[in-house]
């Protein structure tokens, strides 16, 4: 891991003054992301404490409350974790339109999940959780990522966009096999997986996120602090490389961080293709600068702000909680579909 | 792999001649045997004795057969027409979105018409899938790209995009699993009576057949196309009206049969170069064989039991493009 102070060529300039075109467009960041994070801290507490049906400070009262703050941690984890990923990979890959989700981290899931289900049974799926098995889970994902970077970008023929395409359709035979297993299932089977394969905040348990926790923080604040070195990675392969960084270190490091993200995400609470876009793509629009300092903070409150209105509004509003993930997918997918027929160069 | 916009290396042998090419004979021999033994592969034997007997030959394994046929030339034909019309050598339904177009379109008529015959869906299927294509396609004529390699990435993402909207649909109405299976493509239920809708496809290969000069004109280039004397916009129109339906009527009697107008136009391609009219025959012959072994192996694999033939095709067609990728990587 190389050494994540911001790179000495570049001076210390005071934040904001360079980042922005201008001090309107400044006031204009600050007071989205101020809103932003209002309202994301407002449907926070409504989720906390929005209709809990027994009276305040009984023992079940504190039950619920603890049920429900975790739900809520889960969610900022997650917000962290796709809008973090989503962003650098979105950078290091010089494409505003790709998502890390699509590199095959969701099948693999898909596919471990279905395995144990598939050769255990029901009770097998049960019995396969805890830490060891998150830890595992996790440690399996990013062998794998790390081995086909490795394998695909080094050497005299590497290039990113048949590291990106071989892991897509790696994910899409494992998809296959896992659609397999999927058919010989019970039906009653099936449904006990499929509640686990939809991501969803209850999917998370309570004994993941000690583990969950510190490695999101490491590893987004790792990206933070390279936000430098990001932007200049923006410039693209040839100039990064001029101005004196080594271009397939970078690549690497930053994808293996991408990477673990990813993979703590999908294990924690199941695979999610489109957050990470939709909260991505509203970041670019709103924050008037390219810069990864701004962006960053900006992407994760409207990926929390996403998560706690959706899921604030399905439970008390239209009580079908079941379908948040699939709402933000399909809300993130028209998105992206609106983006691909808007682009010009890609 | 050469690069179909710059200069393609033609095929040694020259147009004229390889109508009655020995090496064609003998490959149409060897898949007529591939067809026999999927005729006499099952748990029934046919000697006329026992269980088996003529009426279960004819009730399944020959539509079976006659199936594996249609569906196979179509989804590999699919594959080369899109490639032409795109030129680009990853494009196929797969890598499109067009067969989870075309599986939304399904979805779609059986949640609102749960009456419908099987025509009816077919319909839904072919109309969605002709609107998602003709999406791709528009995108693919706006935007300017930086690398070839975007194309199916894209296309990917999207078939991701309408297939998260089909599996909302899909659990709002308790369908998932159903559409699941439907997703799946295999051969297993096809008996008599059920699959005659596939010979909409043979219409749709006779025209490829008949096109085929015109397709690879328009696949030059709006100015160029225009200039001899096409009409490029009605070409478009056809070439894509042909994939949706082979598409359409395919996922909808068969199920999604992923890689093959991929894997089989690229390897032909390899070993004869870029001579469309002499490769048809070939990418038919080769789409056939393909479909027909995976099948096999999908119904021996588990005896007396099957699998899809989707996840052989998956697995094998994935290895496959993964190894294109390399060489891609490798040659450029």
């Amino acid at each position: 891991m190389a050494s994540t102070t911001a790179s000495p060529t570049l001076p210390r300039q005071r934040s904001g003054s360079v980042a922005f075109q201008s001090p309107r467009a400044r006031r204009r960041y600050w007071l989205t992301l101020g809103i932003c994070v209002s309202l994301a801290v407002l449907f926070a507490i409504g989720l906390l404490t929005y209709n809990i049906p027994v009276a305040f400070g009984s023992d079940p009262f504190w039950v619920i409350a603890r049920r429900r703050a975790s739900s809520v941690l889960v969610m900022l984890i997650i917000a962290v974790c796709h809008a973090t990923a989503t962003v650098a990979f979105q950078t290091i890959t010089n494409n505003r339109i790709i998502t890390p989700g699509i590199m095959g981290f969701e099948s693999l899931y898909v596919a471990i999940q279905t395995g144990v289900m598939f050769f255990l049974g029901s009770a097998g799926l049960t019995a396969f959780s805890g830490i060891g098995q998150f830890l595992a889970q996790v440690v399996v994902m990013v062998a794998l990522a790390a081995l086909l970077y490795g394998w695909l970008l080094s050497g005299r023929f590497a290039n990113l966009q048949i590291m990106l395409l071989v892991g897509i359709v790696i994910g899409t035979g494992l998809g296959s096999v896992s659609s397999f297993m999927q058919r010989m299932l019970s039906p009653s089977e099936f449904d006990l997986l499929t509640a686990r394969l939809f991501g969803s905040v209850n999917n998370a348990r309570e004994e993941y996120l000690p583990v969950a926790i510190p490695i999101v923080i490491v590893v987004a604040a790792l990206l933070y602090l390279r936000s430098r070195r990001l932007n200049v990675m923006a410039l693209g392969k040839d100039i990064a490389t001029g101005l004196g960084l080594n271009h397939t270190r970078e690549l690497m490091t930053t994808l293996t961080l991408v990477t673990l993200l990813m993979a703590v995400s999908t294990a924690l609470v199941g695979p999610m293709t489109f957050l990470g876009f939709l909260v991505a793509t509203l970041a670019y629009q709103f924050a008037n600068t390219s810069d990864h300092r701004f962006v960053f903070p900006l992407a994760i409150t409207f990926a929390f702000l996403v998560l706690t209105s959706a899921y604030f509004i399905m439970n008390h509003v239209f009580y079908a909680q079941g379908v948040v993930s699939i709402l933000i997918e399909f809300v993130g997918g028209t998105v992206f579909l609106w983006t691909i027929l808007r682009r010009r160069v890609l | 792999m050469t690069n179909p916009s710059s200069t393609s290396t033609v095929a040694a042998a020259p147009a004229r001649r390889d109508r009655l090419d020995w090496k064609l004979c003998l490959a149409t021999l060897a898949v007529i045997a591939l067809l026999g033994v999927s005729l006499f592969t099952g748990v029934y034997t046919l000697d006329g004795h026992g269980e088996g007997s003529p009426d279960m030959f004819w009730i399944t394994r020959v539509p079976r057969t006659l199936a594996l046929v249609l569906a196979g030339a179509a989804m590999a034909i699919c594959g080369l027409v899109m490639q032409l019309l795109t030129q680009n050598r990853f494009v196929e339904p797969t890598t499109t979105g067009t067969t989870e177009w075309a599986g939304l379109g399904l979805l779609a008529v059986m949640i609102f018409f749960p009456t419908a015959s099987l025509l009816g869906r077919m319909v839904g299927a072919i109309i969605a899938a002709f609107i998602g294509t003709t999406i791709f396609f528009a995108f693919l004529r706006r935007v300017s790209l930086r690398s070839s390699l975007i194309v199916p990435i894209v296309g990917i993402m999207l078939g991701a995009v309408v297939s998260s909207i089909s599996t909302f649909f899909a659990l709002q109405t308790n369908m998932l699993q159903q559409l699941g299976i439907w997703f799946a493509g295999s051969f297993a239920p096809i008996l008599r009576g059920q699959y005659e809708v596939l010979w909409i496809v043979a219409i749709v290969l006779v025209a490829v057949f008949v096109l085929a000069d015109r397709l690879t004109v328009a696949g030059l280039g709006e100015e160029i196309a225009t200039n001899v004397g096409l009409n490029y916009n009605r070409m478009m129109l056809i070439g894509t009206s042909l994939v949706a339906v082979a598409t359409g009527v395919v996922t909808v009697v068969v199920g999604n049969l992923p890689f093959l107008g991929l894997i089989v136009p690229n390897i032909v391609s390899m070993f004869r170069g870029d001579n469309l009219r002499s490769n048809l025959p070939w990418v038919f012959l080769l789409g056939i064989a393909t479909v027909t072994l995976c099948d096999i192996v999908s119904r021996t694999i588990i005896m007396p039991f099957e699998v899809p033939v989707s996840l052989i095709l998956g697995v094998l067609g994935s290895i496959a493009f993964v190894l294109l990728l390399l060489r891609k990587r490798r040659y450029g």
